[in-house]
């Protein structure tokens, strides 16, 4: 107290005064109220402390009162000093907690440092923790003495209690002591290695810490921040990327392997952390993914002419559609962008604001703008919360609906003003009412406004008035309503209202003053009633700048004014002389003696701006001898047409800030605000956050994976799986590793079961969760991602897919298969591994070898993983660098893709590449909408193939609408679905508008309830409807199944007899080699390769869609061509249909 | 991030400090007094302040004002709801937020505090934890504390501070598993001048309460299928929930599986939108209205039951705030009793409950201030009503499934329908 400033002091001084007297009442009140005894004996203490007199306690803590008093206020802490040096636990506790109440008060405690700190090591865990917090509070004052407890935390390090070693690492790291640095140092080097991930955490805590205290340690802890990003636990990850953001923001690469784990464990890092991880992660993505929205804009031209092309020459050449195709989406969102899109959607339904915030943040800077509108609903049901949190989400949502009106316009109503509301959030949701107006709103719009005018909050009438302004500057259409209404605002009896009302109509009038003298005649006999300035001042400048239009008025008007010249304004004085001169360089005949009389008045005034204002005024505007040539000129000056003002939200460029910050909350940049920086024009190389367990194609493997850890609900049964796996996969990667160090497969398969052990460390703890299994299924799937990654590398054979990768496994290969060069000899065949065995088996075609292996398979998955990794590695010699951008294909065939390729691995090595190419045309495009029917609109549409997200029972159907005309289409939606029983629509969000030219492309979920029956809907438009209908070809009610081959002859074993259609045919001179047959039947139905033993059958397995019924394709060549196509399923008719379906395939 | 917190009383007295960095000195909150002079209404203080050197950012509660001192970009949605989430941790640790408990307790505030954050950045702020490391004040513990001494401070880390799951504490266990749901629907609604119903909203909550078993070593589940014979599915329009919610299993099934934390929490929140025509449950005939030139108006307003199933609405009560221009009231309610408040000029009914046989109502003269202008607007009726046993949307908890057990667990639902923000516009 006594070193506070002044001011400070005179604030304190009424707190303390009246929190110092009633206190004692005040403890005896609770003593009396509360109920619970405890309440009272336990809070007591501080409570008497602080009302007692330093001397009347003294008497409490024992002898030398004299001694006390007697050195006066400085040493009255004598008895707590007693207190903390006696033996008893219970007295130190006391003393401490009236310690910590002190500073809990402020109050300065800093003179007990010595007895405090000596009880640093005390056993009892409370004293000791009230000891860390007086240490931490004051050790910056008395460091010296602070040293004295280092030695106790040094040794609590090493404790074996987690616990206690993480709390001395929080408590030296907090003890800002710049000796200590070196300590802190090693601390948390040894901590970010300390088995628990807790103490991890700690440590990822205290590494902020130290930057503040000591920036020079900034690259060594750098190191130590990239170790901890590489951490896989949830619970470190939230605080190392808050490190992160404190000490290296800049060091972005430091993400890049750790990026898709990030995206991965998000769902399960605690909310704080995913504030911090989402915002890292948004300006991630802005430096290393294309803009979402680009190509609407930049490829107009060319979806034109593909779309012309494919109008005339038709199906001419096959080859040049397809090549339009292509061209037709460059722009393909990075699978790791899309990633991160998706593993943020389900943060939404958080119960914590501040992550709902960040991710719909996330989504209006990341998403392409289609899909930016889920966030809407989110935010608005925040506005329900506190009312901190409704300002600040509805300033962002001031911001949002600038840029993306339609996305609120569903949710206006939400937006309603209560009359309970504080004036702040009124005038927040005014703004966001006024931005979200338009034609089809504004009358209901309006029809609020004025139940507003008439409230009783002034501010938020003045702000409403506004609010009507701007909505009709910018409609048109209800601009002369808004006047009228204004107009009769005139007659208010509150000032504020009429004059708030004046400066809007002047405005307004500004845009067309022609058609209003009417109004301006009005204005001009307001003049004598209303008295505040600023509409004094605007009325007077209306009548000045449109003074033809009134003049009979104007002159009377100066005239009046001129008589009140000296009572009014500043403001209202110049626009007086304002007034003067103007009528006189139209009227000079009625008003130049008048002018004369305002100038020379405010040649006498007091404010030096008006008479600076007369003098120049009069020098341009009364001719004399000594006036310049500017006097010709006068009239131009003063009569030039002035350009109307535009009234816009003061949120108007506010969205260059980062959403939902700080300094976008304060339209100025805070203190160590990161820039959000602007998309790239070329992405950067994607391969970077490949990690040698690269986390791909995290969808589909999902939902595959699903359904077979289905069972495992309890952590268990994955515990008791992981040991057996283990231990057959540990001598195998010995063995594989020496055995076949000539060809690099082995370092591949080495490698991953490296992960595999990881798997099961993790697996064992595991809750069954499927938010653990997505952390490990990635790195399960780890050969379909390669794989996935595929396609975007050029098709021709030989050419390696996923070129980085495959320089990571690469180098690894030629390292360790130096090293195992000498052991030579291949042993332990028959032991291999599942996957090693398919390895193997891809790359010697034909060996016998996998059909042994074959029968331990357990897992589907990686029993078809190495193969396209297999290729590269082969093809070494040829293996060109990988081109610096490998535009992935379309992402619509992702699924499909993988699906092919899951069949494609156990095919010829030599065949694979060349399998890429031809999985670009397996998306069959049908038409929705014609050009004409649709009046220049044109709709596609094709099953993407991908699982719906938000409901598995959906069929995804991507939708391409492209408008021809040469006008915009505006609501593009989907009407008055119907159809028929059971099947469910989910339609796509509404586009707000599509520029003439423009393409956009969007999913809608049907559930056809696996039937073929089309479905059909209206596809509106702001002014037409069409009646379409999508009909799905069998095929596509389907979604593939993994599974191995005795899974499927089990399976197939259930569903015989009705269930099993079987069908001769012959095959084709083309469809005669196996990937001809593979891509025609994953052509036909979205179906999944199963393995399979002999290699003259072919084995497919799906589920349907809706009821996950099995569909098992098998086909078995015979001699020549002749072929048999057996269908097993329950679902009859599908099963038929399926048959005509492939066979039609493959006979073409 | 957070650098420091200030808690001030509404009286601009700062009562508590606590630092979580170097210390900034107590002067920092003028610029706070500064901006709450400005303000005039404790509503309108805004939320961020920008100082030459910090940041404030302040939430209001129970006439606290929780202050704290920000000096580099962060979120402020991230501090504001953490400061709630403190506030709501001590009004579970104290029964109440108030400045009473709070000094009353400082010391068990201080070591929440200082767990709740570390370095200005969130540690622990789940209930459960800190409830292990920090044991909240009961009688017997005090009282054994006083003698022997031992301390309210758990000594082992939590378990659920290293699990997936924060929410559960480890151990808990009960002789008989019994789950209780209230679902709690609330009503938000403007009514406009003609009686059109401008808009509803149902924000609801589902609040669990539960005591379930668990043994030590697995963690059981619940799997609680939500009403799914509902006409319309998609009757939620938006949902939010507690972090135990599977949210998958939710998307694809729309089923709540959840391994429940102990004790009470929110479950889910979700709204209803307006697209469903929710019935309102009562309705307002109101006549008021202000003579120019004299100085009284009349006041007659009625409330009464709309269809409501067989329900009666109960706990009714209206809050007007009045023109400044109202001098005094004299009415006469034909049931509950009015009060009006000259000072603050709200005027606040309790009805009770409604009988349909005998509508409640309020009927009198208004006094106004003589010469003043005619208030130009109507006041707008707040009303608050209750209705036991009924979840207006037509939500239901169908059926509680457990896995691991083989009976079937005890379940207790209670449906309660109340006004939310429920305005009538006159």
């Amino acid at each position: 107290m006594l070193s506070l400033p002044p001011v400070q002091k005179l604030l304190r001084q009424l707190p303390a005064g009246s929190a110092g007297q009633p206190k004692p009442p005040v403890g005896g009140d609770t003593a009396e109220e509360v109920t619970s005894p405890v309440l009272a004996t336990e809070a007591r203490q501080p409570a008497c402390y602080s009302a007692l007199r330093a001397d009347e306690l003294r008497p409490l803590a024992g002898p030398e009162p004299v001694v006390a008093t007697s050195t006066g206020p400085l040493s009255r802490h004598d008895d707590l000093k007693e207190m903390l040096d006696s033996n008893k636990d219970s007295l130190k506790l006391e003393a401490m907690k009236r310690i910590v109440a002190m500073i809990a008060r402020g109050k300065n405690a800093s003179d007990l440092f010595p007895a405090v700190v000596k009880n640093v090591a005390c056993k009892n865990i409370e004293v000791k923790k009230l000891v860390y917090v007086y240490l931490v509070r004051y050790a910056e004052e008395q460091q010296d003495l602070a040293l004295l407890s280092i030695s106790t935390f040094q040794r609590g390090l090493k404790d074996p209690n987690q616990l206690i070693r993480a709390s001395a690492l929080r408590v030296l790291s907090s003890i800002r002591v710049p000796i200590i640095v070196p300590i802190m140092m090693l601390a948390i080097k040894e901590a970010a290695s300390d088995m628990s991930p807790y103490v991890r955490k700690t440590a990822a805590h205290a590494i902020p810490k130290l930057y503040s205290l000591d920036s020079d340690q900034k690259d060594q802890l750098i190191e130590v921040i990239e170790k901890l990003l590489a951490d896989k636990t949830t619970l470190v990850a939230g605080s190392v990327v808050m490190a992160f953001e404190e000490v290296c923001p800049e060091r972005i690469d430091l993400i890049h392997k750790n990026y898709r784990k990030l995206c991965n464990l998000l769902i399960d890092v605690e909310e704080w952390g995913q504030v911090v991880i989402i915002n890292m992660l948004t300006r991630y993505a802005r430096t290393q993914f294309l803009s979402p929205n680009q190509n609407e804009s930049l490829l107009e031209e060319s979806t034109e002419k593909a779309f012309y092309g494919s109008e005339e020459e038709d199906a001419k050449d096959a080859k040049a559609e397809a090549a339009s195709l292509a061209k037709r989406k460059p722009y393909v969102m990075d699978p790791d962008h899309r990633l991160l899109l998706r593993n943020t959607k389900p943060l939404l339904q958080s119960r914590n604001a501040a992550v709902v915030m960040a991710v719909a943040q996330l989504y209006f800077h990341l998403a392409p703008k289609a899909e930016v509108g889920v966030i809407a609903k989110a935010l608005v049901r925040l506005l329900r919360s506190h009312s901190e949190v409704q300002y600040v989400v509805l300033q962002n949502v001031a911001t949002m609906s600038i840029k993306r009106r339609g996305m609120f316009e569903p949710y206006l109503k939400s937006f309603y003003i209560r009359s309970t509301d504080p004036t702040q959030i009124k005038i927040l949701k005014l703004e966001v009412l006024t931005n979200l107006a338009n034609e089809t709103n504004i009358s209901t719009i309006l029809r609020e406004f004025q139940t507003y005018i008439r409230s009783m909050d002034k501010d938020f009438v003045a702000a409403t008035i506004q609010a009507i302004g701007r909505c009709a500057t910018n409609i048109g259409k209800v601009r002369d309503t808004c006047l009228n209404g204004l107009v009769q605002l005139l007659s208010n009896r509150d000032e504020l209202v009429v004059a708030e009302s004046v400066v809007v109509i002047k405005k307004l009038l500004q845009m067309q003053p022609a058609q209003h003298s009417e109004i301006i005649k009005h204005m001009a006999k307001l003049t004598d009633n209303i008295q505040v300035p600023m509409a004094r001042a605007s009325i007077l400048w209306l009548i000045g700048e449109y003074c033809e239009h009134v003049p009979k008025i104007a002159p009377d008007v100066l005239r009046k004014m001129a008589k009140s010249f000296t009572n009014e304004e500043d403001i209202v004085k110049l626009q007086v002389i304002n007034l003067a001169a103007k009528l006189y360089l139209t009227n000079s005949k009625q008003s130049k003696l008048l002018t004369q009389y305002v100038l020379n008045l405010a040649k006498y005034d007091q404010n030096y701006d008006i008479r600076d204002r007369a003098r120049f005024i009069r020098q341009l505007i009364v001719p004399t001898e000594k006036s310049g040539a500017l006097n010709k000129y006068a009239k131009k000056l003063f009569l030039a047409q002035k350009p109307a003002p535009i009234l816009e939200s003061s949120f108007k460029d506010r969205d260059h800030f980062q959403l939902g910050s700080l300094s976008h909350l304060l339209n100025a940049k805070a203190v160590g605000y990161q820039e959000l920086p602007d998309w790239p024009d070329e992405a950067p190389d994607p391969s970077v956050r490949n990690v040698e367990v690269p986390e791909w194609t995290k969808c589909t493997s999902r939902e595959k994976r699903k359904e077979k850890v289905e069972k495992p609900f309890y952590s268990d049964s994955e515990g008791e799986s992981g040991p057996t796996e283990s231990a057959d996969s540990e001598p195998e990667s010995v063995s594989e590793e020496s055995g076949s160090s000539s060809s690099s497969s082995s370092s591949s398969s080495g490698s991953e079961e490296e992960e595999e052990e990881e798997e099961e460390e993790e697996g064992s703890g595991e809750q069954s969760e499927d938010k653990e299994e997505e952390e490990k299924r990635p790195k399960r799937k780890e050969k379909e991602g390669s794989r996935k990654a595929a396609p975007g590398s050029p098709p021709e054979p030989g050419s390696p897919c996923s070129p980085s990768e495959e320089e990571e496994e690469e180098e690894e290969g030629v390292k360790k298969a130096k090293k195992k060069a000498a052991q030579q000899g291949r042993k332990g065949h028959a032991e291999t591994s599942s996957e090693e065995a398919s390895a193997s088996e891809s790359s010697s075609s034909g060996s016998d070898s996998g059909s042994e292996a074959e029968a331990k398979r357990k897992k589907a998955p990686p029993s078809s993983r190495a193969g396209p990794k297999e290729i590269s590695l082969l093809d070494l010699d040829d293996f060109t660098p990988p081109p610096p951008q490998p535009i992935p294909s379309s992402s619509i065939v992702s699924t499909s893709l993988v699906t092919d390729l899951e069949g494609l691995t156990l095919t010829d090595t030599s065949l694979a590449p060349a399998m890429l190419s031809p999985a670009f045309s397996t998306v069959r495009t049908y038409e929705l909408l014609h050009r004409m029917a649709g009046e220049g609109l044109s709709v596609e549409y094709c099953f993407s193939r991908r699982p719906f997200p938000g409901d598995p029972h959906m069929v995804a159907v991507q939708i391409q609408i492209s408008n021809n005309t040469d006008a915009e289409v505006k609501s593009l939606r989907v009407s008055e679905p119907k159809p028929l029983s059971g099947m469910r629509i989910q339609e796509f969000p509404e586009i707000e508008c599509l520029a003439p030219g423009d393409t956009a492309s969007v999913v809608m979920g049907i559930d056809f309830c696996d039937s073929t029956q089309a479905a059909n809907f209206q596809l509106c438009t702001h002014t037409r409807h069409f009646y379409v209908s999508i009909q799905p070809p069998v095929g596509e009610l389907m979604a593939p199944v993994f599974m191995s081959e005795n899974e499927f002859k089990k399976e197939q074993g259930k569903l015989t007899g009705m269930s099993e259609i079987t069908e001769k045919l012959t095959l084709p001179e083309k469809c005669r080699s196996d990937h001809a047959i593979v891509q025609q039947v994953t052509l036909a139905a979205n179906v999944g390769r199963v393995p399979c033993g002999a290699d003259n059958e072919y084995r497919f397995a799906a589920k349907t869609v809706t009821s996950g019924s099995l569909v098992l394709i098998t086909l078995e060549r015979r001699e020549g061509a002749a072929a048999q196509l057996t269908v097993n399923s329950e679902k009859m008719v599908i099963g038929t249909m399926l048959v005509k379906d492939i066979v039609q395939s493959l006979a073409q | 991030m957070i650098h420091s917190l200030f808690l001030i009383n509404c009286s601009g007295d700062i009562f508590l400090e606590k630092h979580w960095k170097s210390v900034v000195s107590q002067s920092v909150c003028d610029y706070f007094f500064e901006a709450q002079e400005k303000a005039i209404d404790v509503e309108n203080v805004p939320p961020v302040i920008s100082t030459p050197h910090h940041y404030l950012i302040s939430i209001y509660r129970d006439k606290i004002f929780f202050v704290s001192v920000i000096q580099t970009e962060v979120p402020p949605l991230f501090v504001i709801e953490f400061l709630h989430r403190v506030a709501d941790t001590f009004q579970d640790y104290f029964g109440e937020c108030s400045e009473t408990a709070i000094k009353d307790n400082v010391v068990i505030v201080y070591e929440l505090l200082e767990e709740m954050l570390d370095n200005g950045f969130p540690l622990a702020t789940e209930s459960n934890i800190l409830k292990e490391l920090i044991k909240p004040p009961t009688i017997l513990r005090s009282v054994v504390n006083s003698i022997t001494g031992s301390s309210n401070v758990g000594d082992t880390l939590p378990t659920g501070q290293l699990s997936n799951i924060p929410w559960r504490r480890a151990g808990v266990k009960y002789t008989n598993n019994e789950a209780y749901f209230d679902v709690i629907e609330e009503i938000d609604a403007i009514i406009d001048k003609s009686d059109t119903k401008i808009f509803n909203l149902i924000f609801n909550s589902v609040e669990e309460s539960d005591n379930f078993c668990v043994s030590v070593a697995s963690v059981k589940k619940f799997h609680l299928p939500l009403c799914c014979y509902l006409q319309n599915p998609r009757l939620l329009d938006d949902v939010s929930f507690h972090p135990c919610i599977r949210f998958k299993r939710w998307e694809s099934e729309r089923v709540l599986s959840f391994i429940p934390p102990d004790g009470n929490f929110r479950l889910i929140s979700y709204r209803v939108s307006s697209q469903n025509l929710v019935a309102i449950p009562v309705y307002v005939k109101h006549m008021i209205s202000f003579k120019e030139n004299s100085s009284s108006g009349r006041f007659d307003v009625t409330i009464g039951p709309k269809q409501n199933m067989g329900k009666t609405v109960e706990g009714v009560v209206m809050t007007v705030h009045m023109p400044k221009a109202v001098l005094n009231m004299n009415l006469t309610a034909t049931q509950g009793s009015y009060t009006f408040d000259p000072v603050t000029k709200v005027l606040t009914w309790d009805v009770g409950k409604i009988t349909p046989q005998k509508l409640p109502n309020l009927k009198g003269i208004v006094n106004l201030q003589s010469g003043a202008p005619k208030p130009e607007e109507n006041p707008s009726l707040n009303i608050q009503f209750k209705i036991q046993q009924l979840a207006i949307s037509g939500l239901k908890v169908n059926r509680l499934d457990m896995y691991g057990e083989k009976y079937k667990p005890f379940k207790g639902v209670k449906y309660i329908t109340k006004a939310g923000k429920f305005q009538v516009r006159t």
